[in-house]
């Protein structure tokens, strides 16, 4: 039994406008009952690092569209760290290509998923991962 | 929205269908016969989006269209069968793809090589932070300079951007809203360095602010000064740009976003009799303006659908716009549409597949009688199209024009009962949603109450969740899926791209009079606290080389900044 239930801050960062994708993914997170956080569009990645603490979420799920994932993962990851908050998960998605995934991950992002990736995967991952924070 | 349909699976075989076969009419029979047979698994009663289907449309449907009530002949009204008399037997739909990436030098080159290719119009593509407001050298376009677009921060972009072609020959579409005026204000200068009057030039700026808060949410300021810019820059074109589309008005995104194909056309329309009230309520007559807004619709995947969608678009613009707005202008009823193939129809697994998607909805948006059509390159669910993918994709344009007959013939499947009902259930569905908007106060407060938002959240979770079940089959995501070894080659922008594009914003900023461009910028700020048209404002800030950012952020302390109430 979990203490309580996971939670997690779904995050649109940067000037990325496509919002579809982390919807479709905060309501199944939702749904699957967890407690979600919408950030809105538009953060800056200081300003989604702020609400994850503030929030105590135990992940973040990132959707970026605008081939910025470069720039805004390992942003966001480094803040993290230096925050003193490196055990909040980052995942995310979006239109990232095959070849940037492993460079996410080696920069720290634990999970990144492309499209087509089916809802319950991303579920299992953030039961999985996330839940080691809450003490499952 | 699902209708009970008679129960087919497991329903007992009546085995007296053949011996009372001569009692029966062929209706009867054909339903008897029907219901007996099961029903293959995976058979959807609803289209993609989830509009309930009978298995066959017969004259029954059809009862009580008149003819020349509803469908009429092509370029008569209700347009039904099409704007145009003739159609594609004398002029071809504009085959323009979009394009823009990196520097201006960079789609400049793409811009020649697509026009070499045959391509009959261009349609830039510009990067976030072009469409956001900020120059590239702003710290909030860091990653994103030259990514989804061209970056154009200043008028030497823009100039760039076209060198070497004939703005007074070429029609120039520009996919671009919060920043529209700036856009339009320095292709004019852009022309005027090449000696090509304003009169003479062609082309479409997007410009539809309000589905930037329904859907594709890129913005500036709050929707009502957001409808005042629109305004004024539909007011200025009217006299200065006459050949100028002002607005063109767009599903795309919201059927990007998620929404069903009712959704899609409904909220367009809707956008678009709110720019028509703006337009009225700002003095000019809606004769004037009207014949200068078009429409930029999605070509999705249900086949039938989407050219339903198309002419009932048509026939719910003409009534309007001639019964509710009384515009006395032919060219005021005719409903003039761009089609992009459905960018979120593609996948990134088995990319290849993308090319037969994009066939099947062009071919939709050609029976539907598009204008001018996109059709999407393979590889764009990952990246901006690569040279040889963006040419398959205008390929694809050239086979169904040239190979394939279906221009031929006028609105060939007019007639269809399927068709037919199927447009008419469209045009149902729409004015039910008009009716919703009204109880609301109209577009603008439906969108401060999030409501548009929410319906097309709704429709979205409701489709990833059949995808989810496997109820529906997208070929190669949930079925038919395998290991792919092979990575298909992307184009890359290069980060030494925003270098590049820094260095020449700040060397453009130093190198013209300060003073010039900033007495620009407050000129344009005053002018905005009063009722002047601000679109020779925006022409001189241009003119004086203020940016795209500064020209931005000028109005910002005038009008504010918008925020998003965030709903999931």
């Amino acid at each position: 039994m979990m203490a309580r239930p996971i939670r997690i801050l779904v995050a649109k960062a940067g000037l990325d406008g496509h919002d579809r994708g982390a919807k479709v993914i905060a309501r199944a997170l939702r749904d699957a009952g967890f407690e979600v956080i919408y950030t809105g569009l538009h953060q800056t990645p200081e300003q989604v690092v702020e609400a994850a603490i503030q929030e105590d979420v135990d992940g973040i799920g990132l959707s970026v569209l605008s081939g910025a994932h470069m720039t805004l993962f390992p942003r966001i990851k480094e803040l993290l760290v230096k925050e003193g908050a490196a055990d909040i998960v980052l995942f995310g998605g979006g239109t990232i290509p095959g070849e940037d995934v492993k460079p996410l991950l080696q920069a720290g992002v634990a999970g990144v998923f492309t499209p087509g990736t089916p809802m319950a995967t991303i579920v299992d991952f953030v039961r999985r991962e996330c839940g080691k924070r809450v003490g499952a | 929205m699902s209708e009970k349909k008679p129960k087919r699976n497991g329903q007992p075989a009546n085995g007296k269908a053949g011996e009372r076969k001569n009692k029966l009419s062929g209706d009867a029979l054909w339903h008897a016969q029907f219901n007996a047979a099961p029903k293959r698994p995976g058979a959807i009663d609803r289209t993609i989006s989830d509009h309930p289907l009978k298995p066959m449309y017969g004259p029954d449907d059809l009862a009580g269209i008149d003819y020349e009530r509803e469908l009429s002949y092509p370029g008569q009204y209700p347009y039904t069968r099409g704007i145009h008399p003739t159609m594609y037997r004398s002029r071809l739909w504009t085959m323009r793809q979009f394009a823009g990436f990196g520097t201006a030098k960079q789609t400049n080159e793409r811009f020649h090589f697509l026009l070499s290719q045959g391509q009959t119009g261009l349609s830039v593509a510009f990067d976030m932070p072009a469409l956001m407001g900020y120059d590239s050298d702003h710290p909030r376009a860091l990653g994103e300079v030259g990514k989804c677009g061209v970056a154009i921060s200043t008028l030497q972009d823009m100039q760039d951007l076209f060198a070497g072609i004939d703005l007074g020959r070429i029609s120039t579409s520009m996919t671009i809203n919060c920043t529209a005026p700036i856009a339009l204000a320095m292709y004019i200068a852009a022309a005027e360095t090449q000696g090509v009057p304003c009169e003479k030039l062609s082309g479409t700026l997007q410009a539809d602010m309000l589905k930037e808060y329904i859907a594709q949410k890129e913005w500036i300021y709050p929707p009502e000064p957001s409808m005042r810019i629109i305004t004024d820059m539909m007011a200025y074109c009217s006299k200065h740009v006459p050949k100028w589309n002002t607005i063109s008005i767009s599903g795309y995104h919201i059927r990007e976003a998620g929404s069903t194909a009712v959704q899609e056309l409904a909220f367009t329309l809707a956008d678009g009799f709110a720019y028509v009230e703006a337009g009225i309520a700002a003095g000019m007559d809606v004769d004037d303006f009207a014949p200068r807004l078009s429409f930029f619709f999605n070509a999705h995947s249900d086949f039938f659908e989407e050219i339903a969608k198309y002419r009932a678009a048509r026939r719910i613009w003409a009534r309007h716009m001639r019964e509710r707005f009384k515009a006395k202008n032919p060219r005021s009823w005719t409903l003039r549409f761009h089609t992009q193939t459905a960018g979120c129809s593609a996948t990134a697994q088995q990319a290849d597949n993308n090319i037969m998607r994009v066939a099947f909805q062009a071919l939709g948006a050609v029976l539907g009688g598009t204008q001018s059509l996109h059709t999407n390159s393979l590889d764009e669910v990952l990246a901006l199209p690569t040279e040889q993918n963006a040419q398959i994709a205008l390929r694809t344009q050239q086979i169904i024009a040239y190979e394939t007959g279906v221009g031929n013939v006028i609105d060939p499947l007019g007639g269809s009962y399927y068709v037919e009902k199927l447009t008419n259930e469209m045009e149902e569905g729409a004015e039910r949603y008009f009716e919703r908007i009204a109880a609301l106060g109209g577009v603008i407060p439906a969108i401060h109450a999030g409501f548009f938002q929410r319906e097309i959240a709704d429709a979205s979770y409701r489709y990833q969740r059949e995808i989810e079940t496997g109820e529906r089959i997208i070929v190669g995501v949930n079925d038919f899926v395998q290991e792919e070894a092979e990575q298909i080659s992307l184009l890359k922008i290069d980060r030494a791209v925003e270098l590049e594009q820094c260095r020449r914003v700040a060397a453009f900023r130093e190198s013209r009079d300060g003073e010039a461009a900033s007495s620009a910028l407050a000129r344009l700020a005053d002018a905005a606290r009063t009722d002047e048209n601000l679109m020779p404002h925006y022409l001189d800030c241009v003119r004086a080389k203020a940016t795209l950012g500064e020209i931005s952020e000028a109005l910002v302390p005038v009008f504010g900044r918008y925020r998003e109430p965030a709903v999931i």
